[in-house]
């Protein structure tokens, strides 16, 4: 994997700014679920730093974006941030945004025979919804000490939510390819 | 700056950011690993002396910093009633409450640079060079300096989406916020070009 001194000043630019762009979009109106964590456009930012940056890029936006909340930044909707996060039962999502990230942005650039939309919403779902509950349950199930079935339950009421928030990154990376192809990396590589 | 380091100076912030970080790890583990319900009233116990000896201010800052936990213990005490096995939701509720204040009492008190100093060490032997430190030290740097920009951009265009329709704005607004990022990214990368970094 490309390491961050392999990256050129366009590259470190654009991972910045997309860290700064999920971070943004914390600031949109939360909801918060039974559970406890809350709903935010943030979860969307993480899908298109996959679905726009690609995966080596998507990788390295949201890592930053986990790093600087682990520093202390209050990057997280709420203006929440700091290591007393990496404790939490939503931990295991935070820890798993650069993977899901990764993971939606290889599947995009894999996919280029496939239609924009179907393509990026698909690799959202697969990354953003399937692999990323992977570790949110894991996380859930270990801070609160319950099995991993009670812990998939108390995750379930996000599902709805995230796949339509899946379908709104396939939505707008369709339009940017349409509107202006070159800023879509991840269709580029 | 945007920080959620706290504005009262402890004795807490002469101590480096490592050995820090080690007794949170030491900590958390200890606590994870315990099944006692002792065990978690005393981690919550010293936690809370540490917030208390720290002083008024820093107590309600710390305080205030662990309300985004209060509904994750909401959610255990309403599991726990249900199941009938209260006992066991607080002394989860207790190690979640000392866990969380022990890193929390750690963010307070380090300053940033501070702990991404710490990272850059503790990440030097993966580097082949030092212009990958510069790399992620300037990526920190944009992060910080652009956050407040962009959201400023975002709300711009939720008032010009709101000027021209009736109707809420919905996803629509994401491609015109997401292109302003990369529009912003091309400028920022043309301005390291031009003072040639990197």
């Amino acid at each position: 994997m490309k390491t961050m001194q392999k990256f050129s000043e366009r590259d470190i630019a654009l991972v910045s700014l997309f860290t700064a762009f999920v971070a943004a979009l914390g600031l949109v109106p939360t909801v918060m679920l039974a559970s406890g964590v809350p709903i935010t456009a943030q979860s969307l930012g993480i899908m298109l730093c996959g679905t726009v940056l690609g995966s080596i890029r998507g990788f390295a936006a949201a890592g930053l974006f986990v790093l600087l909340v682990a520093l202390g930044l209050p990057l997280l909707a709420g203006g929440r941030g700091g290591l007393g996060l990496f404790v939490t039962p939503s931990a295991g999502f935070l820890i798993g945004f650069p993977f899901a990230a990764f993971a939606i942005g290889w599947i995009v650039e894999n996919t280029k025979s496939v239609g924009p939309f179907w393509a990026t919403a698909g690799a959202s779902i697969a990354g953003g919804v399937v692999l990323l509950y992977i570790p949110g349950i894991f996380g859930m199930a270990f801070a609160i000490e319950k099995s991993l079935a009670e812990a998939a339950v108390l995750a379930l009421p996000f599902v709805p939510g995230d796949i339509l928030k899946a379908v709104l990154a396939g939505l707008v990376t369709s339009s940017l390819l349409r509107m202006r192809p070159e800023s879509v990396i991840s269709r580029r590589i | 700056m945007i920080s959620l380091i706290s504005p009262v100076k402890t004795r807490f912030h002469d101590v480096p950011a490592g050995p820090k970080l080690l007794v949170l790890c030491f900590f958390t583990a200890v606590l994870f690993s315990a099944d006692s319900a002792a065990t978690h009233v005393s981690a919550v116990a010293v936690v809370g002396l540490l917030y208390i000896l720290s002083g008024s201010r820093f107590l309600i800052a710390g305080l205030r910093a662990l309300i985004p936990l209060w509904p994750f213990l909401a959610v255990i005490a309403a599991w726990h009633s249900f199941t009938g096995t209260l006992v066991s939701g607080f002394e989860i509720a207790a190690k979640l409450l000392a866990a969380v204040g022990l890193a929390n009492f750690v963010t307070m008190t380090t300053r940033l640079d501070d702990l991404l100093g710490f990272v850059q060490r503790l990440t030097s032997p993966f580097r082949k060079s030092r212009q990958g430190l510069s790399g992620l030290d300037l990526a920190v740097a944009l992060v910080v300096r652009f956050t407040p920009t962009l959201a400023r951009k975002g709300q711009a265009l939720t008032l010009a989406w709101k000027a021209r329709s009736t109707r809420q704005p919905n996803w629509r607004i994401v491609v015109p916020f997401t292109l302003t990022a990369i529009d912003d990214a091309e400028k920022v990368a043309e301005a390291i070009r031009a003072r040639s970094r990197g």
